[in-house]
Parts: C-alpha cells; structure tokens; sequence
C-alpha cells in the first residue's frame, strides 16, 4: 500500500516565513544549483503578463458570433478550431465551449484548486482562486452573480461547471442586441474576461 | 473524510470582490512563484497531479492562511525535497551544497515558448470500456476519497458524492488523478460530464432549474 507523505514532513517550513524572502531563497538555491534558469522565468512571465490573456478568448467569441459555422464546430468540439488560430496550450489542451442562451447561463468555477483555460484567458484573477468563489459558486451562483452586478430572468436556470478534470470551459456569451453592424474588432471589444467565466455580460462594462 | 482545499458549497466566506482585467498580479513575488513551479515541472520528477496533491497536503492551517501563491511555493519546495532534488539542509541553509546530475534538464528561456504551447494533454488510450451513454442515469460514489490510498488525491468534491447525476457529455478517456497522483500509473478511464440538480445536493437551492456540472471519472460512478 502506497503511504501518503504529505501528512507530515513539511520541509517549506525550513524556508524563511515572509513569502518574498521565501520564494527568493528557493529561486537561489535552485539557480545555483544549476536547475532554474532566471531567464527562463523572466520569459514564463512575461508570456502571462503581455502575451497570453482574455483577448484571446473574445477574438473567439467574437467569430463565434459573426460566423455560424465556426460558432457550430466550436460548440461540437472546440480544440482543433483553437489550435489552428494558435490558441492550443498548457491549460487549454481539452476545451470545451458552452453557450449561453435566454433559457440557460453557464458559470465556470474550479471548487477544488483554480484550473482556468490559460491559452484564452490567461492567468486566472484573483477572485476566480479566492475561497470565496470556490465555495459559493456552485451552491448560490445568483448571489455570486449580483456581486458582479448581473442579474438573470426569473426564466433562465444556471449552470455551473466544476472543473473537476483537466477539461477546460469557456462561456460563449449571448451577443448583445443592436451590434449588427460590427466589425470583429469592435465586437471583440463588448467581449470581457467575466462574461466568459460566467460572472458578466457582454457588451456591459 | 475530505482535505481543506474541498470547499464547493462551504458557508463564511463572504463576497466575492470582482477586480479589473489588467490586474494580473498583486506582488512581485506572485509571477515568481509561478514561474518557478512551472519551470521546475521542467524537471519531470512530477506530474500534475502529484503537484495538486502537494498543495492540498499542506497542513489545514498552513493551507486556510497561506495566499494563493504561497501555497504553490510551499508545495514546491515540499516537492523538491521529497524527490531528492533539494535537500532539507539547503532548504534551511539557502544555499546550494552539491550539483545536481538534474541540471541537463533545466528548462532554458528559449525552450519556454514550446514547452507552453505544447501543454500536457491527459486523453490517453484505455482499455476501460465507457460503462455508461449521455443521458444515464447515474449515482456519485458515496465517500469523495481516494479508494486506493487512505487520504490520497481524489476529484471527487464532497458536494457531490453520493448524489444522483445524469451523463451529460463524454470526454473520451483520461488520465486518472486517483492512480497518477501516487505514482501508481496513469490507468486511464473513461471521463463524463455529469449534471447535478441543485435541488439535489442543496438543502436551499437558488432556483428549482438550476445544476452543476462536474467532470468525473468511470470508477467514480455506479448506475443510478
């Protein structure tokens, strides 16, 4: 029977206490060890910070909107219209895409860690990794929902996912009324972050 | 009995207090952190699960006041000693004592960009048969615990273990977190999308319509 270790044991307390100095002293010891590169992390970062984020996402939606087709194939099996618009990645490689219509609204929530489709959202905001989201999402998401200032018809059920596995959601908002007229760029622009976790609208700012 | 990561539908929390899309960090240590525990996946001493499993190994008070990514760096330096990359004494010493014959697989700033985007899919080739069709009926396993490894990794949260549930979506096979987390192989099985009434799992559900959708696994089911 294998033994599980992680009851005891707990070697980060050897590091110091102030979370700086501790992520600092770990990044030290592994450099001079020869098994981080400093550079290596300077490009994981700045590929999170300016590289990969929410707009990726709302280029997506805003084809989905403009174009049936695509809109078709993402709903039926996303991942390999993401990989042909560069879109494929760590976090991202099982997609699946779900649309919100006036009878129902997705919601997306990880209850057990924070998994987050990274390749069209990038990193996930802190509220999305708070226990606050975690524990409430799936047992009061309409009072989660007003929290963000959205407010569903009395019609309309809610339905969460609980990113249990290594599957990734993305909402797929409903397009807002009167943008007939828009071009993919302005339509990506009504496109937030929150509407396609499940917690805005689009086209509300 | 659960560990202090499995939270769905905990009560005390509070608000949820939403925040503008540019921020993507609140500290300068915060995309350190990050950066580290995924350049050090680099390493391949580890795979996914048996980090998510170092996190929720964190002592319950470490874990409910430690910060997002205070966990993550804990976890790490947990996971780096346990597999012998690091040393306790140069936990406690800040220094480095010896090289590591693990320095050829350093994750080098050119290789970054490709180690991103290829990922890590967890679909694999099962020779477990799916045991049930979108639209069954099913029923959750009782205890959201490990079966084969007492207090071992699990994804099945508490809110939904014993509750009845309807398939919804099949996702092909996938890697088992239960088996892989302990290094007992990858035992792939088929994985469902399966809907849960709120009414079901909820003593006060918001709206008679409503449901969660959680992914699971075939050995965490039965038929309903």
């Amino acid at each position: 029977m294998p033994h599980d270790h992680s009851d005891h044991d707990h070697p980060h307390s050897l590091l110091p206490s102030d979370p700086a100095l501790r992520v600092k002293a770990l990044e030290t010891i592994l450099t001079q060890k020869g098994l981080v590169d400093p550079a290596a992390l300077d490009e994981i970062i700045d590929t999170y910070e300016n590289r990969i984020g929410p707009r990726n996402g709302a280029e997506v939606v805003a084809r989905a909107w403009s174009d049936p087709e695509f809109k078709a194939g993402l709903l039926e099996n996303a991942d390999p219209l993401l990989a042909e618009l560069g879109f494929y990645g760590r976090q991202g490689e099982h997609m699946v895409v779900v649309e919100n219509t006036d009878d129902v609204h997705n919601m997306v929530v990880c209850t057990l860690c924070s998994c987050y489709p990274w390749p069209l959202l990038g990193i996930p905001p802190g509220w999305y990794k708070s226990d606050a989201y975690r524990a409430r999402a799936v047992r009061e998401p309409r009072k989660v929902l007003a929290e963000f200032g959205v407010t569903l018809p009395e019609g309309c059920a809610v339905r969460v996912w609980d990113s249990t596995a290594e599957v990734r959601y993305l909402v797929l908002p409903q397009r807002p009324k009167d943008t007939d007229g828009l071009d993919a760029s302005a339509l990506a622009d009504l496109v937030s972050r929150d509407s396609m976790i499940g917690c805005g609208l689009a086209g509300a700012s | 009995m659960t560990r202090v990561h499995d939270m769905g539908g905990r009560f005390g929390d509070g608000p949820v207090t939403p925040e503008p899309e540019n921020v993507k960090f609140h500290a300068d240590w915060h995309p350190r952190a990050l950066a580290l525990t995924l350049a050090c996946g680099s390493l391949g001493l580890w795979n996914i699960d048996v980090s998510r499993h170092a996190r929720e190994g964190l002592a319950p008070k470490d874990y409910a006041r430690f910060a997002y990514y205070e966990k993550w760096i804990a976890a790490l330096a947990d996971l780096l000693v346990e597999t012998g990359a690091l040393t306790a004494d140069e936990l406690a010493a800040g220094q480095a004592q010896a090289d590591s014959p693990l320095a050829k697989k350093m994750l080098k700033a050119e290789a970054v960009a490709g180690v991103l985007a290829r990922g890590g899919p967890a679909d694999r080739p099962s020779n477990v048969a799916p045991r049930f069709a979108v639209g069954d009926r099913v029923r959750l396993r009782a205890h959201p615990e490990n079966v084969t490894v007492p207090g071992g990794h699990t994804r099945l949260p508490a809110y939904a273990a014993g509750s009845q549930a309807s398939i919804v979506r099949m996702h092909g096979s996938h890697v088992l977190p239960d088996s892989n987390a302990h290094h007992l192989g990858e035992a792939p099985e088929p994985l469902y999308a399966v809907a849960l009434r709120a009414a079901d799992i909820w003593a006060h559900p918001e709206h008679p319509d409503d449901e969660v959708i959680l992914d699971v696994w075939d050995s965490y089911l039965e038929p309903a």
